[in-house]
């Protein structure tokens, strides 16, 4: 088998090699459900800080039990959205509301509501047991039970052998979870994590995201998460919320968002993307041509957004979406040649960088499939380059 | 393995010393040891045994002496009769038996401590305030702030006690003031009494509480705040579960800083003070000065001496133990 006989649907399934774990039991999707009733309400929502405007006016409702996840740069308002259902913020103006009653001038201390710090905040002068039981000591609950819940904390996150330790004691990966623990024993409404696997190293952030949603699904506990790392996102959520400059841009399950962008922005925020500016020339129902100056071929794509012959737009087009080959290919649209110019060998896969005749670079990514793959193409090889009427979609903004 | 026990063998006492070193370092508010400015601190030590060691060893004698008239006014301990071969050795345990036995020098040090004691905790209230101010400022504010905590120290101490004596007395600025509110209608007695001595160590001593607090308070991390409000504490108790006792070095090393010269302190009490504030400073020099007792003012210095060195004692042995817990 070749990489050009290999589907897209294959292709895909490989890049998403973190797929969710499916032993247990996904979250009900209530936000597909029209009638559905949110759990927390963005109404309308501004921060401005000074003359800085940290949150433009986002609505935004989140469901029971999701697992949301606000991602974008710094500076794009992600933290302070996180910051104002916590209640260290209030909003300039709008409505925030938590399992339908509204937060304003409701303080941190009284709202049901948890937080995991990116730095994970543990008291220095506590152990770990003490870290997670102070919380629960404002409950006026009895030692005993509190002395309970605190261990089954433990249990769950791996650590019941460290409670007597010092924060200082601990590796990362155990004060993440010591932080994740006390955060949780409270039996929050919701639970909100900034950064949460932020300090953590490639190796260790990979295994505990899987503990972090299997956590969030035994507990039930509706999370929304903080991060400025697509991957994180995109294993994790439910549903993904994209933030620039104070503005939610797109809101998605994480396949929406990677496969149907709706912006040049997110579609080169989440994972790479080509994108290929050109004009309308044909404008059917489910369809569009485009012809780009970049290459000779048009390019015919499947299409569900309305715009008009003569409109300039972006194609955008997933690395893993094209495939290589020496001999031209049969079909007449979506097509082009280029040389290649370099190749990053990943072991999984290989990324070529391939130059247009036009100046424009497209970059590629292959699965290796075979072990001589890397073989097939080599630096300085004439390429072309083809792929589906599905694969690529148009992008207005 | 290997490594680590060969570190511990040799000296277990050179570490002790070293250990009580860094104690000591740290307690001054100078951070972690480090060996190489250890010969820096060797010169100050050597100071320290010349000019407090030395004289209190010379102070010690004499209290075991008794009192005479003559140049110097104190017997002396060694006779040596040197046809007889004699070395006669005389010590005098009466002055430690009289401060014992008369209740004037007892309440001179519970006056003195009660004042020191209470002193020291106007401060705390009053500084810490002041220290989370400046460490919650940024930049120029804080630079300002600091300065001007330091910058009462740029004019003699005695010329700011007189000012306070200028400010307090019966015709001072503070009773014009009150007067002509209306609060009172004759002059408060203020000067001369405990109220005016407690401004004024408040006021001396302000500084040596502030400075380690804001040392504290500048290194405590904000977040522990929102940790705690995030679960479920108001301000008032998050400041007593997580302020307090991470700024705990802070307060203990700046309660030291005032509690312990303001036990021995003379010229706040003499000035401010009226002729019944006891405190033992202004015995020891009344001893010394007025009935001519060296001996017996060395008893007192001695015992003050004991009573100080105490609670340092304490504190630290309390700190060796969170730093073998840690």
């Amino acid at each position: 088998m070749t990489i050009a006989e290999l589907s897209p649907e294959q292709q895909k399934d490989t890049n998403k090699a973190a797929a969710k774990n499916p032993l247990t039991a996904p979250a009900p999707d209530l936000w597909r459900d029209p009638n559905a009733k949110p759990f927390v309400v963005f109404d309308n929502v501004t921060k401005k800080f000074d003359d800085f405007t940290a949150v433009d006016n986002i609505s935004l409702n989140i469901y029971r039990r999701e697992l949301f996840c606000l991602l974008g740069g710094s500076g794009s308002g992600k933290s302070t959205l996180l910051r104002m259902l916590a209640g260290f913020e209030q909003p300039t103006s709008g409505r925030i509301l938590i399992d339908g009653v509204d937060m304003a001038g409701i303080k941190p201390w009284n709202r049901p509501v948890n937080m995991m710090f990116q730095s994970y905040a543990l008291f220095p002068h506590l152990s770990v047991e003490k870290n997670i039981a102070f919380g629960l000591k404002r409950e006026g609950l009895a030692d005993g039970d509190i002395k309970k819940r605190v261990a089954n904390m433990l249990d769950m996150v791996q650590l019941g052998h460290l409670g007597k330790r010092k924060p200082h004691q601990l590796s990362g990966g155990q004060r993440q979870r010591v932080a994740l623990a006390r955060s949780l024993v409270k039996n929050p409404k919701l639970l909100l994590l900034d950064e949460p696997l932020g300090a953590l190293d490639k190796k260790l952030r990979e295994e505990t995201q899987f503990e972090l949603m299997n956590i969030q699904e035994e507990t039930g506990v509706t999370f929304v998460v903080v991060t400025h790392d697509q991957e994180e996102a995109m294993t994790l959520a439910t549903r993904i919320g994209v933030m620039n400059t104070g503005n939610i841009v797109q809101v998605g399950e994480p396949h929406d968002i990677y496969e149907y962008p709706n912006s040049a922005f997110v579609a080169r925020f989440i994972g790479s993307v080509n994108l290929i500016n050109g004009r309308i020339i044909e404008d059917e129902v489910d369809s569009v041509r485009v012809k780009s100056q970049d290459m000779d071929a048009p390019l015919y794509l499947n299409h569900g957004i309305s715009c008009a012959p003569g409109q300039e737009v972006n194609v955008a087009i997933r690395p893993e979406k094209i495939m290589l080959s020496r001999e031209l290919p049969e079909q007449t649209d979506n097509r082009c040649e280029g040389t290649i110019e370099d190749i990053a060998y990943m072991g999984s896969m290989s990324i070529f960088r391939i130059r247009l005749d036009s100046g424009k670079e497209i970059r590629v990514t292959q699965p290796n499939i075979a072990r001589d793959m890397g073989a097939r193409f080599t630096w300085n090889d004439r390429v072309h380059m083809y792929w589906d009427v599905d694969s690529a979609v148009v992008l207005t903004s | 393995m290997t490594q680590s026990t060969s570190h511990q063998e040799p000296a277990i006492g050179l570490a002790r010393l070293a250990q009580l070193f860094s104690m000591l370092w740290q307690f001054i508010g100078l951070g972690r040891v480090n060996w190489g400015r250890l010969m820096v601190i060797a010169v100050p030590y050597f100071w320290l045994a010349l000019f407090f060691f030395i004289p209190f060893v010379v102070v010690f004698k004499i209290s075991l002496a008794e009192s005479a008239i003559a140049v110097p006014p104190y017997s002396s301990l060694l006779d040596w009769d040197l046809e007889e071969a004699y070395l006669n050795i005389k010590i005098n345990l009466g002055n430690y038996l009289f401060l014992w036995e008369d209740s004037f020098y007892l309440d001179a040090y519970l006056s003195s401590i009660k004042i020191a004691v209470i002193s020291t905790l106007l401060t705390l209230v009053v500084g810490f305030p002041i220290a989370w101010l400046i460490a919650r400022s940024e930049g120029t504010t804080r630079t300002v702030l600091l300065a001007l905590v330091i910058l009462p120290f740029w004019t003699s101490f005695l010329l700011r006690v007189y000012a306070w004596m200028a400010l307090l007395k019966k015709s001072g600025p503070i009773n014009d003031i009150l007067m002509a509110v209306g609060l009172i209608d004759q002059p408060i007695q203020m000067l001369q009494t405990d109220f005016a001595v407690y401004i004024g160590i408040v006021y001396t001593y302000l500084p040596f509480m502030i400075l380690p607090l804001y040392t504290a308070l500048e290194k405590l991390d904000m977040t522990l705040v929102e940790a705690a409000a995030d679960l479920g504490y108001r301000p008032v108790q998050s400041f007593f579960a997580v302020i307090v006792p991470l700024a705990l070095p802070g307060i203990v090393a700046g309660c030291l800083l005032v509690f312990i010269p303001v036990v021995g302190e003379y010229v706040i009490p003499a000035l401010l003070g009226g002729s019944d504030t006891l405190m033992i400073g202004r015995v020891l020099w009344d001893e010394f000065s007025i009935n001519r007792d060296w001996p017996m003012a060395s008893a007192v210095a001695t015992v003050m001496l004991v009573l100080l060195v105490l609670p340092i004692m304490l504190v630290r042995n309390r700190a060796d133990d969170q730093e073998g817990k840690a």
